[in-house]
């Protein structure tokens, strides 16, 4: 960076917040528990490649007994009033609340997202979550879904790394308010933060059974949403395996839904303020490491603007601090696993190969742990692989359009639909933008914005189903 | 006064020390320790701008056990003048009150019931008195007043998706629908539920962002008053609740009339008050909810959230 006049100090947060034990078990049936086959994996900081904790790794065999475990607890939990399940939650939400710092923190060693992310993003969005659902629980008749809605069983929930946290938050609390049970199991490289959660319950009282936590592979996933005591799957993930999932239920009377990958368009027009427009754009795709299923990964700009919007977003990306995530002062942390980066270095390769320009700000990366400068790539078309394929991470493509008409036919051109953004100083054009855009969720002038009463969720191969808000809970009851 | 005003027989403060719940605890083991140790009476005052104050008209009125008759406590006997300031409070804290997000208005009113539960002991005894119950049936209120605002937190984030909305106008036209607060209302509290009834009116007008002056039950305000504090150690924002003790008459009367008073919850008037009150309100168009015969031991539905919304609908053309 040229201008290094008033150079950053390190302001690391602590860690000492964060008690860690050598191991951790799985949660079945309130108790924590060793794999029926004693086997367990490593979970490491992906900032710094050290093994942080122990995990049990469930195979088959538990999952069967967390199913169990789950299916005793539903008809007590189901039959509690709502008020009494609402009060639990609204436990759970306080406790959140209280041990916020030391989640965030846990959170992320684990993924390595930035501290200034999971302490002003995911755990006030997690607290809010829990309370904003536990107000449902008594409420469920004024939904808009019958005078007494019921819950449908025991739901097999399946999340990923980028969010552990949040996503736990999205699929327990609206099961649990509704009067589900659940068996949830996160990702194989972030189990810690739903370890925590399982303490949390704990320390709330929850009747045992009610949220059951498996950290596992996909092994332990498949044979979750296989199991034929599980009335409802929730899975937030990749495309791929949400089609994997479509195809193990069918013919069963499961319901499902599904949170899958996006390709998001992110529609900057002639008339934007171009500095809010950049801010946008680079929260939209560095958030989160661009590990966010709804980024903002493909910018179309209107052609007479491009070169000013991309001087400035140029200079902008050049201020992004890439590094120790728990420096409070860090934009970008760690890629979240050595796969995930693979794979982003692959695809970043193919659209140079394709003939996409890329460019990066000059950026020193750690030496050790999984890193990736954040980077643009310019003259991009719609063929090339960078503007087709989920790359899920700091990897932006810019396309340029004309008319209005023109960013509708290629915004649209994907298989994906989860979300997109818009850019123009004109309020009639937003509106008509959005109604055009094939899209769950369209931000106009902000991005990746979210809210527990704000539905989210996809269309086309983005997935089905919404979490969030009063429509969220239709996916937990038997309507 | 109330039909119970007049001078119960044994009403000095000694005999009211033996009769309190931390006498009554010790029980046999000390005659010697209750003549020790005197109790220290609460003065019950008005909460008004977040404060604390007796009425300006320096007037009291005794208030009794509803079964025995009994001395309890002198109450503020508030004037048209402390209504007028309560007013006053109410209309200042609009702005913060509703202006703040659903979120944070659920957050507060959920940290009402957290320190309603922590002061549950006072206020079954309280409760116990002022309506002559037995206490497992004054434990049983304040235990539903707890939940109720409980019920009412869930509800600050939740009414506007369940009565507003996008409405499909035959045109290219983005419509919709949002309720938000009618701003102060004046509130006279149930006359026979001195605290469930009161919490079960109050709540509903705070959830949805309006501020409220409450005339506390005439007969038995004690439970109202002790409130006030709970409400001050909640989060509540100074002025959004303002309570008042008194002839409810005589209070309501001048905020029947207030220009600044934006609707009226006859919940306590009387039948003929209550036609007299809705008259006067009409000449500044407040929205009146009439008194009806209550349950509040049932689940309150929705109708006093909606009582005190307005709704607002926006259209903006679409089109590029």
């Amino acid at each position: 960076m040229a201008n290094n006049l008033f150079p950053y100090a390190p302001a690391p947060e602590s860690r000492a917040i964060v008690d860690l034990a050598p191991s951790y078990g799985l949660f079945i049936d309130g108790e924590f528990a060793d794999a029926a086959d004693g086997t367990v994996f490593k979970t490491v900081s992906p900032a710094t490649e050290e093994v942080l904790a122990e995990v049990a790794r469930a195979g088959e065999a538990d999952v069967d007994r967390a199913v169990r475990a789950a299916r005793r607890a539903f008809p007590g939990w189901a039959a509690l009033p709502g008020a009494e399940r609402g009060k639990y939650l609204f436990r759970i939400a306080r406790i959140l609340q209280e041990r916020a710092r030391e989640l965030a923190v846990l959170e992320t060693l684990d993924n390595g997202k930035p501290i200034r992310e999971t302490r002003d993003v995911d755990l006030p969005l997690v607290a809010a979550h829990f309370f904003y659902y536990a107000g449902w629980a008594d409420k469920l008749g004024y939904a808009g879904f019958g005078p007494a809605p019921r819950p449908l069983g025991v739901a097999g929930q399946v999340i990923p790394w980028n969010f552990p946290l949040l996503m736990l938050a999205w699929k327990i609390a609206p099961a649990l308010a509704t009067g589900n049970t659940v068996v949830l199991k996160p990702a194989e490289t972030t189990p810690l933060s739903a370890l925590f959660f399982a303490d949390v319950c704990r320390q709330a009282g929850l009747p045992r059974g009610v949220v059951n936590i498996l950290p596992g592979y996909g092994d332990a996933g498949a044979a979750l949403v296989a199991h034929e005591g599980v009335d409802k799957v929730a899975f937030t993930g990749s495309t791929e395996v949400g089609r994997a999932i479509a195809r193990s239920v069918a013919g069963t009377g499961k319901k499902v839904t599904l949170e899958l990958g996006g390709k998001a368009a992110n529609i900057v027009f002639d008339d934007a303020p171009i500095d809010q427009a950049v801010e946008g754009i680079v929260n939209g795709i560095f958030f989160n490491q661009g590990h966010v299923c709804c980024a903002g990964s493909r910018l179309l700009v209107q052609e007479s603007v491009q070169d000013e919007l991309l001087e400035s977003l140029k200079r902008r990306m050049g201020q992004l601090r890439v590094g120790d995530p728990l420096d409070k002062n860090t934009d970008i942390g760690a890629i979240n696993s050595a796969e995930q980066l693979a794979r982003i270095t692959a695809l970043a390769e193919a659209g140079e190969a394709e003939g996409a320009r890329r460019w990066s700000p000059a950026c020193e990366l750690p030496s050790a742990g999984y890193w990736f400068a954040p980077t643009l790539f310019t003259g991009v078309t719609q063929a090339h692989r960078v503007a087709r394929e989920e790359i899920f991470g700091p990897v932006l493509s810019v396309l340029t359009f004309r008319t209005p008409a023109e960013a509708v036919e290629k915004a649209n051109n994907t298989p994906y639909g989860l979300s997109a953004g818009i850019w123009t100083e004109k309020g009639s054009r937003i509106l008509s933008m959005a109604n055009k855009l094939r899209a769950g969720v369209v931000w106009a002038n902000t991005f990746n914005k979210f809210d527990p009463t704000s539905p989210f969720g996809g269309y086309k191969e983005s997935g089905y189903g919404r979490e969030g808000g009063r429509h969220g809970l239709e996916a937990y009851l038997d309507v | 006064m109330s039909e119970k005003s007049e001078r119960p027989e044994n009403s000095e403060r000694s005999e009211r020390s033996e009769k309190d719940g931390k006498a009554e605890r010790t029980g046999k083991s000390g005659m010697a320790e209750q003549q020790a140790r005197l109790a220290v009476f609460k003065t019950y005052k008005l909460y008004v701008g977040g404060k604390f104050p007796r009425s300006e008209s320096g007037r009291v009125y005794e208030v009794t056990d509803s079964k025995s008759g009994q001395w309890l406590a002198n109450a503020p006997l508030a004037s048209r003048k402390d209504a007028r300031d309560a007013v006053v409070a109410a209309r200042k804290a609009v702005a913060g009150w509703s202006g703040a997000t659903a979120y944070n208005r659920g957050q507060v009113l959920y940290r009402v019931a957290e320190m309603l539960e922590g002061r549950r002991e006072q206020f079954v005894r309280e409760v116990a008195e002022a309506e002559g119950l037995s206490k497992a049936r004054a434990a049983a209120a304040v235990d539903a007043a707890v939940d109720r605002w409980v019920w009412y937190a869930g509800w600050t984030d939740k009414i506007a998706q369940v009565v507003g909305g996008a409405n499909p106008v035959a045109g290219p036209f983005f419509n919709l629908s949002t309720p938000e607060p009618t701003g102060v209302v004046a509130v006279l509290a149930p006359q026979e539920s001195s605290l469930l009834g009161l919490v079960s009116v109050l709540a509903p007008v705070i959830a949805t962002g309006n501020t409220a002056v409450v005339v506390a039950s005439q007969r038995a305000p004690l439970p109202a008053l002790s409130f006030g504090e709970v409400l001050a150690s909640s989060d509540v924002p100074s002025g959004v609740v303002n309570v008042l003790s008194g002839r409810t008459a005589e209070l309501a009367a001048p905020l029947a009339a207030h220009g600044d008073v934006n609707a009226l919850d006859l919940a306590g008037a009387d039948a003929d008050l209550a036609v007299e009150l809705e008259a006067a309100a009409a000449d500044t168009l407040k929205r009146v909810r009439r008194p009806a015969a209550e349950d509040w031991a049932a689940e309150p539905g929705t109708s006093r959230l909606t009582a005190w919304l307005e709704t607002k609908t926006v259209w903006h053309p679409i089109g590029v």
